[in-house]
């Protein structure tokens, strides 16, 4: 069953449409992401009304197209999703799909996308691969990559000292390649990495690693792990007074709502990157309120994600007047956008969006001021620096056009 | 990654001592469904789903009712409890004829519903419960820093697994209950009411597993998934143990707690699995288990 | 506690020779059906249903006719999408010798395994198979080769003995119809042929199998693996459909799936399973949107089907006209 919300009709549209020639156009935009699982809390029924603003705030109606928004829950598994996905471009007429965290899920949609000159505009799944060994002319990978997170928190924490690094490790492909990634910034940053555990996934306790870390003489301790673990690994940090000795955590991969739920109390001073905060500027914090408004919570950078991501895709269905897949992913790339989210920035010839990134410490319980005052500011990481540098063949801007 | 030998012997008392704590939520558990399993013959596959439930209602008496973690301590098992003893009366005990495997579908079946249903009301990111002030801090004690609380974990464990078996193996009650599974007509004709000791029993396991989820509720992220995966460990050690041994149950669960922590230094990656190889070459070598009685 | 119903209660009696009418016209109804099925429904989603159905009757095989009960099933599912996928994207193998090694291999786990764990029976049995499948899992996720988290992604769909390309959703419908359908006739065969009445004979009454002079382990042995091969190439097909391979397979909850499926359907029966996996490939797609409710019907089905529904849907069925289904 697909939850279908028709926004806009068509008729009106058609002929109130400012200055366009055309019929109204449909669009129809499938939110696919994780409504019960893991990743719930970060996505989910947020990443539906981020669309569905961005739907409203780019005056869809007004400009003449007709867009509907889909949503669906993947629960994780690839071949749950890559069915919605299939059937949704083959029987619901599906133009793009939105969001799909969770790798494998995300490397299976984008695949089946370009089958289909779909558009695939991901803001959920930290994948390097999308716009690199699986890259394809109709992905965009808006929000983030474990590349960027490792460039930002590694760089940033061996340049203020924490120079001796210890990584706990999920052990799998995820955990591996952010770990990899992060111990070579790392070492540019001239810092060493002193030791490496790998844990079982998932795992609960994580004492002993802890205690491991500890005796290392190490500095820093770099989760390279997501969700549970790491929220259990940092309860455990506080709870044996890593924290206290000396040594701080440095999470690479972990969302806002992972640090609410711990609580400043036991999150006080991780350090960990975003590509968004709601307590930015004026506009997020405009932009936030009204997203809380309707969600009950604030947004992560996911939900943003979704935002921006459909805002520049509707404004290339604008430009050009369609909706193929690969004219409208060209045209994304053509143009650069000034976001209210995410500043200024541009969607590279692989797909991979380049933004700016920011490097945030969790504020002690004296400092924050309120449920979602979680995070001060440390260093702003810039897009260019931020991701990692295009691969020859995922470079699409010949092909484009 | 590390030799041998290249493990200061202050670390390994460290992670021997890391080893046993986990090993008391092991003991705990696995007790719960040793006792279940010798008393009831059944399988109690919701077992990590009403180890959660301990968990989430502690951190409900401190949300809902300002209750805090000692209260809890004594209310969440007894409120778990009831919960098992309303599944038995109105489900389990309808099973009792059939084969043992009916039983270990439904409450499979009842662990997906309460998973579910938790994940539903209070999502899956988890809740913040913290350690009670009491047991904050810790000692330092040369070769580690041990936070009070998780030597309290040690303390409660051992008292309420030997509590329970001296219980079950040495009082009067324990021997009404222990006649009852073996013949609960005779037993019946005594003049004892056998089903309802029953269902005392599986309340009494239940508890337990209720118990095991308030101790972790402060150390561990209280989310629905907590029990899910455990579930499988925990039975895997009291396989190792013996099926309905008591005993076996609790010093498998420390044993295993001690094993797994020295694979977490000289194998992490192993930590996961080691369980399973142990079992798996239990149940070829001595299939009863290693403390249990010839099946 | 006294046994008086076993696990496998619904055991339809076996004719001789051939097979019943009544069973012949199940079948061809069903092929029509199946014919006619992916234009009326989407045929990816029906392609599910088929790999589905084919695994949980060959779980079926193993629990309902051989009364043992697997919770590891999804190492054999699992591990042979994996291998068929590997064998397809990386070696370039046609589809049906991708689907045959990933088969093959889930026989050679089902071998290993199989051989282990015949020696324990029920709650032991169940255990260790679960051990095993645990094991599969953490390898699945270490090992290089599956990708991880990721899992085995952009499986080509190749095409068919070289010649005939599956690109097309119908091709590769009619491609998976043939193995799905082949594999549950094959069971059929097998749950009718000798050798499944002395499967029949020792669940009944293992002593008196032993005492007629069977070795009881080796007819065990033999329909566990000849189950896991089957599983294997259910899971071994959907990753051709799919074009995937992902840990989802070989997770312990699919293992669960699979004896929910065949216990609503009704185990020990021939079509129980196929009903069963409909109804549960049907349900966890219609009810996508609702999130954590599926797990918790799922449950709710659990419950009911042990309490008051033991015979499954199929059962009742069978037993309403008296006649083995």
């Amino acid at each position: 069953m697909i939850r279908r919300l028709a926004i806009g009709t068509a008729a009106i549209a058609a002929i109130a449409g400012p200055g366009f020639a055309q019929d109204a156009m449909d669009v129809t935009l499938g939110v696919l992401n994780d409504r019960s699982g893991t990743y719930a809390d970060l996505s989910g029924e947020g990443s539906v009304i981020a669309a569905r603003m961005a739907v409203e705030d780019f005056g869809a109606e007004e400009k003449g197209l007709n867009v509907e928004i889909l949503s669906a829950d993947h629960q994780n598994k690839p071949d749950v999703g890559s069915n919605i996905a299939r059937q949704w471009y083959d029987q619901e007429g599906v133009d793009a799909i939105l969001d799909v965290p969770t790798s494998s899920v995300a490397l299976a949609v984008a695949d089946i996308t370009a089958q289909n000159n779909g558009v695939f505009l991901n803001s959920g799944a930290g994948s390097t691969e999308l716009t690199r060994g699986q890259c394809q002319p109709t992905t965009v990978h808006w929000t983030y990559d474990t590349a960027a997170l490792a460039k930002g928190t590694g760089q940033a924490v061996t340049q203020a000292g924490g120079d001796q690094w210890f990584f706990l490790t999920a052990d799998y492909a995820f955990g591996h390649s952010l770990e990899e990634n992060t111990a070579r910034v790392v070492e540019e940053a001239g810092g060493e990495v002193v030791s490496t555990v790998r844990h079982p996934f998932p795992a609960t306790d994580f004492s002993s690693f802890l205690l491991q870390a500890q005796g290392s003489g190490a500095n820093v301790i770099g989760l390279a792990n997501a969700g549970g673990d790491t929220v259990n690994a940092i309860k455990q940090a506080s709870e044996f007074g890593i924290t206290q000795s000396g040594i701080s955590l440095a999470a690479l991969l972990m969302f806002i709502s992972d640090v609410h739920a711990l609580g400043t109390e036991t999150a006080q001073g991780l350090q960990l990157t975003e590509a968004f905060y709601w307590d930015q500027n004026d506009e997020t914090r405009e932009w936030s309120a009204r997203f809380e408004e309707q969600h009950g919570a604030k947004p992560t950078m996911v939900h943003a994600g979704v935002y921006s991501a459909t805002m520049h895709y509707l404004r290339a269905v604008e430009a050009t007047g369609s909706t193929e897949g690969e004219e409208v992913v060209a045209q994304m790339k053509q143009t650069e956008f000034d976001d209210p989210l995410f500043g200024e920035g541009h969607v590279r010839a692989d797909g991979r969006v380049i933004h700016d990134m920011y490097l945030f410490e969790v504020k002690s319980p004296d400092a924050s001021e309120g449920e979602w005052d979680l995070y001060e500011q440390r260093a702003v990481i810039p897009g260019e620096e931020a991701f990692l540098p295009m691969i020859d063949e995922c470079d699409f801007s010949q092909q484009a056009g | 990654m590390f030799e041998l030998l290249g493990i200061p012997p202050q670390v390994m008392m460290g992670q021997l001592l890391l080893g046993l704590i986990n090993g008391s939520f092991y003991a705990v558990l696995s007790l719960g469904l040793a006792v279940i399993f010798g008393l009831l013959n059944i399988i109690n596959f919701s077992h990590g789903a009403q180890y959660m439930l301990g968990a989430f209602v502690a951190w409900m008496l401190l949300t809902y009712l300002g209750l805090g973690y000692w209260w809890a301590l004594v209310l969440a098992p007894v409120i778990v409890g009831a919960t098992g003893l309303a599944l038995e009366r109105v489900a389990l005990s309808r099973l009792y004829h059939l084969d043992h495997l009916y039983g270990l579908l439904l409450t499979f079946g009842v662990a997906l519903i309460i998973q579910g249903l938790f994940r539903n009301y209070y999502g899956i990111s988890g809740q913040p419960y913290q350690i009670p002030g009491a047991l904050a801090g810790g000692q330092n004690l040369g070769f580690m820093f041990l936070p009070n609380y998780r030597a309290w974990v040690v303390v409660a464990s051992v008292v309420v697994c030997f509590g329970t078996w001296f219980m079950i193996e040495k009082t009067r009650l324990g021997a009404y209950l222990r006649a009852a599974t073996e013949n609960p007509v005779l037993v019946g004709a005594f003049g004892i009411n056998v089903p309802r000791l029953i269902a005392l029993t599986y309340m009494f396991g239940v508890g337990l597993a209720g118990f095991a989820g308030v101790l972790a509720a402060p150390i561990y992220s209280v989310n629905p998934n907590m029990g899910a995966d455990l579930i499988i460990v925990v039975f895997a050690v009291v396989v190792i143990g013996g099926m309905g041994s008591i005993m076996g149950a609790i010093l498998t669960g420390y044993g295993i707690g001690l094993v797994e922590g020295l694979t977490r230094v000289f194998y992490p990656e192993g930590s996961a699995v080691v369980i399973f190889v142990i079992m798996a070459i239990v149940l070829m070598i001595k299939p009863e288990g290693l403390f249990g009685r010839t099946a | 506690m006294a046994t008086t119903e076993t696990i496998s209660n619904a055991a339809p009696a076996a004719r001789s020779a051939g097979m019943p009418t009544l069973h012949k016209a199940i079948f061809a109804v069903l092929l029509l059906v199946l014919v006619a099925l992916p234009f009326l429904v989407y045929p990816v989603f029906a392609m599910k249903v088929m790999c589905f159905a084919l695994f949980a009757a060959a779980f079926n095989l193993l629990l309902g006719f051989g009364g043992l009960l697997s919770f590891g099933h999804a190492a054999y599912f699992g591990g042979a999408s994996y291998v068929a996928a590997h064998a397809a994207k990386v070696w370039g193998f046609t589809p049906e010798l991708a689907v045959l090694t990933g088969t093959a291999a889930a026989a050679v786990l089902g071998l290993a395994i199989g051989f282990l764990a015949i020696r324990r029976q029920g709650i032991y049995f169940a255990m260790v198979t679960l051990a095993f499948a645990q094991m599969v899992f953490f390898f699945a996720l270490q090992a290089e080769f599956t990708g991880g988290e990721d899992g085995i992604q952009s499986v080509p769909r190749g095409d068919l003995f070289g010649l005939i390309s599956l690109q097309n959703n119908l091709v590769l419908y009619f491609f998976v119809l043939a193995i799905t359908f082949g594999g549950i006739l094959l069971i059929y065969r097998i749950i009718h042929s000798p050798f499944g009445q002395v499967l029949k004979a020792i669940r009944e009454n293992e002593p008196r199998a032993v005492s007629l002079g069977y070795h009881v382990n080796r007819y065990k042995l033999m329909v566990f693996v000849l189950s896991a091969t089957l599983a294997g190439l259910a899971g071994a097909t959907k990753s051709q459909v799919f074009q995937l391979a992902s840990l989802t397979d070989v997770h312990w909850s699919m293992s669960g799936e699979v004896v929910l499926m065949t216990l609503l359907g009704g185990m020990g029966t021939i079509f129980g399973p196929l009903v069963g996996a409909t109804v549960i490939v049907t349900m966890q797609n219609y009810l996508a949107t609702l999130g954590a409710w599926v797990t918790i019907i799922q449950g709710i089905i659990f419950v009911i089907s042990v309490l008051l529904f033991r015979e499954g849907i199929v059962g009742v069925i069978s037993r309403w006209l008296r006649r083995p289904l």
